[in-house]
């Protein structure tokens, strides 16, 4: 079992999606975390382990290594999309209650901002490290937000710019979350933004890159 | 050849414009708002951008038509429009060029990624080829492809820009400082990987846009000059690094700083120079000052 959820973490890693996948060339004709979660469940391994000791570190190492400008946005999507692929198999556990998540995620870009790559980036790397991640998708006003966290208690907020103009919008979504639900915690990203501006919004966390926002969930979930 | 190039090719140094969407912000563009939709609903505002940057002494100006593809006119319920928005954004800087000055016609990403498989290539290409036509059509001098972060991505629209239309093709991607002190864009392209491929395509001038001031760009040219010591260079750079503070966004790099690193970006081997996010006609009449007493 070690063996089998140290190689899907590697999958997770490196991006192996499947089999047939021929991305990375190194780990061309090998299964993929496909084929290896399929094979963990029905060998019997508990979704709960699938998830902590296989795709949480995979994502872990690669979040680390984009961290560190060891590797760019296409092998954080590859991962992610490994990710993804393994998810669809541990989902119906999750929803049986027989796995955890460690909470709930609710992400969107602000209002008046519709890139999306850097919010589905930050999206992937907590769903792939043990979070239910709500995306509410781009252009996302105060009252959606709002909606999304009376509907999951508890639940953190990321929010996502790209474009200097709408950190006023980051900056109003912040402040009507605070208001509405003061005890929410929101998280901020995005190119324009840095922690000055976050301590000046009055949001709880910044991080230029998305194991930041990881590490800082897993602080306020241990 | 064009005469854009022809120009280059004789040693001259041109100047381009400077930013277009902070420019329009000021104008009173919102948040939210589609920037190349103000072709159609208020040309005199467009109209008055590029008159701005002729008048600062600019060789030749962009058009208002950076995100005016289909993908992202699509946003705004406006993906029938392309043509007229792109044509209409050709004319108004023709007309503030008039004969003499070149007209740039810009071409930003389409914000989808091919390996994510969120479009194929031959949309891509089919989308580039679309902006770019309804370009020409308008009166362009140039196509110019630029903020790519994605090589693929970039090359099909060279591709698409060359095989479709007249106009010379310039593609400028945008990159960052890494820990490493390598430059390296978004998804991980040195511009010494961008060379090959995008002259290869068909590209008829390289370069970076955007970024992180004009310091930066100087070490991207001669990084771009060990590989290729022909193809000319064209540079984009915005003014710094935006700082925001109550609702107003400023930039560190004022018009005299940038100008005075004109000479060591023609040095390292920049034949255009222009601005990017921050700059103002200011900003572009100091360049163009700069150049001209090179």
């Amino acid at each position: 079992m070690e063996e089998l959820l140290s190689k899907l973490a590697e999958c997770v890693e490196f991006g192996k999606i499947n089999i047939a996948s021929p991305y990375p060339p190194q780990m061309k004709g090998q299964e993929g975390a496909d084929e290896i979660t399929r094979k963990a469940l029905d060998q019997g391994v508990h979704p709960q382990d699938i998830l902590s000791k296989g795709l949480m570190p995979g994502m872990e190492r690669i979040g680390i290594k984009f961290r560190e400008n060891k590797v760019f946005v296409p092998q954080v999507l590859m991962s992610a999309k490994a990710m993804s692929t393994a998810m669809i198999h541990l989902k119906p556990h999750f929803l049986s209650g027989a796995a955890k998540q460690k909470g709930t995620f609710i992400i969107g870009t602000v209002q008046g901002d519709l890139h999306d790559i850097g919010k589905n980036l930050v999206s992937m790397m907590v769903e792939g490290n043990g979070y239910n991640v709500v995306d509410l998708g781009t252009d996302v006003a105060s009252d959606k937000f709002i909606a999304a966290i009376k509907e999951h208690p508890g639940a953190f907020v990321g929010l996502s710019a790209l474009l200097t103009t709408t950190m006023a919008s980051m900056e109003k979504i912040t402040k009507d979350i605070k208001a509405a639900l003061p005890d929410t915690v929101v998280t901020i990203g995005g190119a324009p933004v840095n922690n000055d501006f976050c301590q000046k919004i009055g949001a709880d966390c910044y991080s230029p890159d998305p194991q930041g926002i990881v590490e800082f969930l897993n602080s306020k979930v241990a | 050849m064009s005469k854009i190039i022809d120009e280059i090719k004789l040693g001259k140094v041109l100047v381009s414009d400077g930013a277009w969407g902070t420019f329009l912000q000021q104008k009173g563009l919102l948040p939210g708002e589609c920037p190349e939709e103000w072709n159609l609903s208020r040309p005199g505002d467009v109209l008055s951008i590029a008159q701005s940057y002729i008048d600062a002494g600019a060789d030749m100006v962009e058009t208002n038509s950076f995100g005016a593809n289909y993908f992202k006119l699509k946003n705004y319920g406006l993906e029938n429009k392309v043509y007229e928005i792109n044509k209409t954004a050709a004319e108004l800087s023709r007309k503030a060029a008039g004969a003499d000055r070149y007209v740039l016609g810009s071409v930003g990403p389409t914000g989808k990624l091919l390996m994510m498989e969120e479009v194929t290539e031959d949309e891509l290409y089919d989308t580039f080829k679309q902006q770019s036509l309804a370009l020409e059509a308008g009166g362009v001098d140039a196509i110019v492809i630029e903020t790519m972060t994605d090589l693929d991505e970039a090359r099909i629209a060279v591709k698409a820009a060359k095989e479709n239309t007249g106009c010379a093709v310039f593609c400028t991607m945008t990159f960052d400082k890494i820990l490493t002190g390598e430059y390296r864009t978004m998804m991980g392209i040195s511009p010494v990987e961008m060379v090959d491929i995008l002259v290869g395509a068909g590209a008829d001038v390289i370069g970076a846009n955007c970024g992180n001031g004009i310091a930066n760009m100087i070490e991207i040219v001669k990084e771009i000059r060990q590989v290729n010591a022909i193809v000319p260079v064209l540079i984009h750079a915005n003014a710094g690094m935006p700082h925001y503070c109550d609702g107003v966004t400023t930039f560190p790099e004022s018009p005299t700083d940038m100008a005075g690193r004109v000479k060591e970006l023609v040095l390292a081997g920049a034949n255009i120079i222009g601005g990017c996010c921050g700059t103002t006609p200011d900003h572009i009449c100091q360049v163009h000052h700069a150049v001209k007493s090179l």
